[in-house]
């Protein structure tokens, strides 16, 4: 209850911008803002998998990619040719259907975006229990490889798959209205609305996952990392422990995936590229592997300059170089260095002092 | 399929496989001294093609091709004395990040000096449209200097590994590290020498390589998961198992192009890796109790 | 916990008090979102280039309307989520006058909407034709129309007697919708496609898949269709497995680069250009020639590179920008839109403009010449 505490001066904090930019009439801010918190909602996920169960996914992206892109290809690719195929009137007799005009005002049948959004979350969380009950079993550089390997098949389909757009991406994705007046858009007049949603989502995602933290799992998971083999002793199921932290992760990654593609108006398929799945390792790595808060922190820092195009050209050496330095000097994360040292963290094993990916 | 498509398909086999194959070879080298995997070696063979482009302005081709070989390796250097050599008993994860964040500062880098431009050396032999016939298949001369000089790195690489002090005190390193200092050896050194020569190894295949793929900026990537792929398809420190892994990698791809679209290419050659990698995690031609043994 | 709540309030707190209303400048301001860095570095390169100087020069002259104009160059690198964030923030936060770029496709369909719905003029670098097609009254491109360089191209191949044809495109968004146009339009020619291939923008050698092409004893003829280097490759493949087909290219192919990169490979391939390639050539009195020579002296002398068709379509879209302006007389979006539509025979790099209210390309046929290489050299095919 205590740790939860320290979410409401966050929460004020966010407030407190909000307030902020309204007052000097520089709202233009919470859309990036709104961004990088979806950016975050991704990276918790991968922080709790690769921090506190120890495992590397350098394929990440992939999953933020089947998000995205299958909301978006069901919200914006008409049925109409199917229009008579019993699974398209099965779904249009369930409500999950929804009749439009396209852009030349010809007929437009598509998925509503809940719907989209459900089964695009529900295909994440599958792939990554098919994909992660093999994957899992490997160690250090090989179970690198596997995920960058599942990244980079990810990548490939997209940019080859002229339902997904190929090169150019989906364009064109309506907004999401989640329920009556809070709609998911990246439009300006609902801009403070989607703010606090982001945050909102994101501030979620963070209670549920330092609540699992502090629970069996969370225990599991540390015991896991101290030792397999203790912990297998103990009649920890290993297999299991991580296979569910991995969903959850993918799952985190979707559902991130979803909602940015639906405030974005589109997805491309930079979003699925290995550069993203480095990127969000990296930043984990820079908060601190076994820290939520420092990967937040950072994940939204980070994202927020990149997206504003405060680095120019320069953003991936900054990156690169800012990724170099934390992990030369700081290997703990940027706050790991700072308040690592009189933080509980002490007692969660990371991954430097057992050396075990 | 007519005997000359099929020499076609396989001599486009053997040129994709002996790149991929020293790339791989360049990861395996410093693995094997250190245990661990250098994301930044496409990045080596980027900058030995760079470097003997620029050079190429001063110098004859061979001079500039040895010059450039040796000031990669002096960078290779570098890199290993700067960014691993003090680090005490780093993680596996911690070198994986750090490596990819070389990777990334190397290729910006080289944006900044290079820009954006695509180079490429003259061809050594000819020009680009010279030919000549083996077997009905037309191939440029150029593919049998990237093949022969990738089968020359790999016997002396052999030869120094068994015949020279150095090539078997960095085996011995790679075998047991404390036995080796108990001996008197400096594994350190060892390290460094490791990242010299896979860095060598890269500038030169970059340099023989470059008149066919070009030389650019961002190719560096692309190589070194190819060269991973390999590596670890191989099995990780199997020098033998990479030449293998390559030339096997490399004709499926060529051979793939008649079946499958070239867009799934890619996607086809790592989901073949994955299956492998789920049945035996060790790679085809590594074995289990050496991988085992290996501390991840 | 306490020292990572008062760490990020402090970061959060800082980022707030970097807010400052943007002072009232007298300066035009143009945006632009272009992939200056990155895997389309290529495209964005140039252009970047281009409008750093014409802005440059503008300035020295005095400005457009007496007032200095101001690039806020965003470098996207080809990433579609940048360029999102990018658009809004120079519709709203910069509030610049126009957009130019963004370099790729792919990029421009995704903030088309913003634009849109921002009212500001975009003024796309990029080919594919569905981004003015079906029109939006706010979004503009300035390269040439790919179906009509495919219909270039069909035309000679016709001329030549040549009925079987292969395609290979790259896989970036123009090389995508210039598969789209050549399998459309190919019928209307009756030019049957025998072989359709998709490469990698990032492939090393594609002798396989020439290999593969080649084997078909039906091919007459070759379309490469990219913007990438890898088209080079295809070139010297082709020539190096001895096959001597007539190879066409695209548009895409505007770049000297290019041809150094092929070599001996390049000699002989006929495609379809901006006029800015053989400038010199070029009888006096034609339109465009004076502006051509003095952009690619300018150009070639202060960066030290050729310039290229990329860079032309940047130039096009500074100079309509430009003078719409002018001809609007005031850097009210609405007006500047208005004026660009009322814009008619702009001579500029990549042709002469006319635009209207269908037609936000303003380009016909004629933007095009076919060229084809010569000794290294872009050379008017048939010769001027």
């Amino acid at each position: 209850m205590k740790r939860l505490l320290a979410i409401l001066p966050l929460l004020a904090v966010v407030v407190l911008v909000q307030l902020l930019t309204s007052w000097s009439g520089t709202q233009f801010y919470l859309t990036q803002m709104t961004m990088a918190a979806y950016y975050s909602l991704l990276i918790i996920g991968l922080c709790v998998l690769m921090g506190y169960a120890g495992q590397i996914s350098l394929g990440h992206a992939g999953f933020f990619a089947i998000g995205g892109y299958l909301s978006a290809a069901l919200t914006t690719r008409s049925l109409v040719p199917f229009k008579e195929a019993a699974l398209v009137r099965l779904l249009d007799g369930c409500g999950l259907l929804h009749a439009g005009r396209d852009l030349y005002g010809g007929e437009l049948l598509v998925v509503t975006p809940w719907a989209a959004a459900l089964f695009a979350v529900l295909v994440a969380a599958l792939i990554a229990v098919v994909i992660g009950i093999p994957v899992l079993k490997l160690k250090g550089h090989y179970l690198a490889m596997a995920t960058l390997g599942f990244g980079i098949i990810i990548y490939r389909l997209v940019l080859a798959t002229p339902w997904l757009g190929e090169a150019d991406g989906i364009s064109g994705v309506p907004p999401f209205v989640l329920f009556f007046g809070v709609t998911v858009s990246g439009e300006s007049s609902v801009r403070i609305l989607n703010y606090y949603l982001a945050w909102g989502i994101l501030l979620s995602g963070l209670i549920l996952l330092i609540n699992l933290m502090q629970s069996r799992i969370g225990r599991a998971l540390r015991a896991i990392h101290g030792s397999e083999e203790a912990a297998d002793a103990m009649g920890v199921n290993i297999a299991r422990f991580k296979l569910q932290t991995f969903v959850l992760s993918a799952v985190f990654a979707a559902i991130a995936g979803v909602l940015l593609t639906h405030y974005n108006g589109g997805i491309g398929p930079s979003e699925a590229g290995v550069m993203k799945s480095v990127r969000y390792v990296a930043i984990v790595a820079v908060g601190g592997m076994a820290h939520l808060w420092g990967a937040m922190f950072m994940g939204v820092l980070l994202n927020f300059l990149s997206l504003r195009g405060v680095f120019g050209s320069y953003d991936d050496a900054v990156f690169g170089l800012i990724l170099i330095v934390i992990m030369l000097f700081a290997p703990e994360g940027i706050l790991g260095l700072i308040a690592g040292r009189k933080k509980p963290a002490a007692t969660v094993p990371t991954v430097e002092q057992d050396g075990e990916v | 399929m007519t005997t000359e498509l099929f020499v076609q398909y396989l001599f486009a086999g053997i040129t994709y496989g002996s790149i991929y194959a020293i790339v791989a070879i360049g990861f395996n080298i410093i693995y094997n001294t250190t245990g661990i995997i250098n994301f930044a070696q496409g990045e080596f063979v980027m900058l030995g093609g760079m470097i003997a482009i620029s050079l190429l302005s001063f110098l004859p081709l061979p001079a500039a091709i040895a010059l450039a070989v040796l000031l990669t390796m002096v960078i290779g250097a570098l890199i290993e004395i700067i960014f691993i050599r003090w680090l005490e008993n780093p993680s596996v994860l911690r070198m994986i990040i750090i490596t990819i964040g070389l990777s990334i500062l190397t290729r910006e880098a080289a944006v900044h000096i290079w820009g954006e431009n695509i180079r490429a050396l003259p061809y050594f032999v000819g020009n680009e449209i010279t030919t000549i016939g083996i077997m009905g298949a037309r191939i440029s001369p150029q593919v049998l200097w990237v093949v022969g000089v990738c089968g020359v790195m790999v016997v002396v690489l052999h030869l120094f590994f068994r015949a020279t002090s150095v090539g078997r005190e960095m085996r011995a390193c790679a075998a047991n590290r404390l036995a080796t200092v108990l001996c008197g050896i400096n594994p350190r050194n060892m390290v460094t020498f490791s990242f010299v020569l896979s860095a060598g190894m890269g500038a030169l295949a970059g340099c023989v390589m470059s008149p066919i793929t070009y030389t650019q900026y961002d190719m560096g990537t692309g190589l070194a998961i190819k060269g991973f792929t390999v590596a670890i398809l191989g099995g990780l420190g199997h020098s033998g198992g990479a030449v293998a892994a390559g030339l096997l990698l490399g004709v499926i791809e060529a051979f793939s192009v008649s079946v499958v679209p070239l867009a799934f290419q890619d996607a086809i050659a790592i989901t073949i890796l994955l299956l492998i990698l789920f049945v035996r995690p060790h790679g085809i031609f590594g074995s289990g109790e050496a991988a085992r043994l290996k501390a991840f | 916990m306490k020292g990572i709540v008062s760490m990020v309030m402090m970061g959060l707190a800082a980022l707030v008090l970097m807010v400052t209303p943007a002072a009232g400048a007298k300066s035009i301001k143009v945006g632009a979102i272009l992939a200056v860095t990155g895997p389309m570095s290529f495209l964005g390169g140039p252009e970047a280039r281009t409008l750093q100087m014409l802005v440059a020069e503008t300035n020295a002259k005095g400005g457009i309307n007496g007032r200095p104009v101001e690039l806020i160059l965003k470098d996207s690198m080809g990433n579609p989520e940048k360029a999102v964030s990018f658009a809004k923030q120079l519709i709203e936060e910069d509030k610049v006058v126009a957009i130019i770029g963004p370099s790729s496709s792919g990029e421009t369909m995704q903030i088309k909407k913003i634009a849109e719905d921002g009212r500001t003029p975009l003024l796309s670098c990029a080919a594919a034709e569905v981004i003015v097609d079906p029109v939006a009254s706010f979004v503009f491109k300035t390269p040439q129309k790919d179906s009509d360089a495919v219909k270039m191209i069909f035309e000679e191949m016709n001329a030549q007697g040549l009925a079987n044809v292969a395609i290979l495109v790259d896989n970036t968004g123009f090389g995508k919708a210039g598969q789209e146009q050549l399998v459309k339009i190919a019928p209307e020619f009756n030019i049957k496609i025998v072989e359709n291939e998709v490469y990698d923008k990032a492939a090393n050698d594609l002798s396989a898949v020439v290999a593969k092409v080649k084997a078909n004893k039906d091919v007459q003829a070759v379309v490469n269709w990219s913007v990438v280097p890898a088209q080079s490759i295809v070139a010297k493949n082709i020539r190096q497995m001895g096959w001597d087909v007539p190879i066409f290219q695209s548009h895409g192919f505007g770049n000297i680069r290019f041809v150094e990169a092929a070599g001996a490979a390049a000699e002989g391939i006929i495609f379809p250009a901006s006029r800015l390639l053989i400038a010199a050539d070029l009888p006096y009195g034609h339109p465009q020639k004076e502006l051509l020579l003095k952009y690619k002296k300018d150009y070639e002398e202060k960066y030290k590179e050729n310039v290229s068709a990329f860079g032309g379509y940047a130039y096009d879209a500074f100079i309509i920008f430009e003078a719409a302006v002018k001809k609007a007389g005031s850097t009210d979006r609405e007006k500047v839109r208005d004026a660009i539509e009322q814009l008619k025979n702009l001579p500029s790099a990549t042709g002469i403009f006319s635009f209207s209210e269908r037609d936000h390309n303003g380009l016909t046929k004629d933007a095009f010449q076919m060229l084809t290489v010569k000794d290294r050299k872009f050379v008017a095919y048939p010769p001027l």
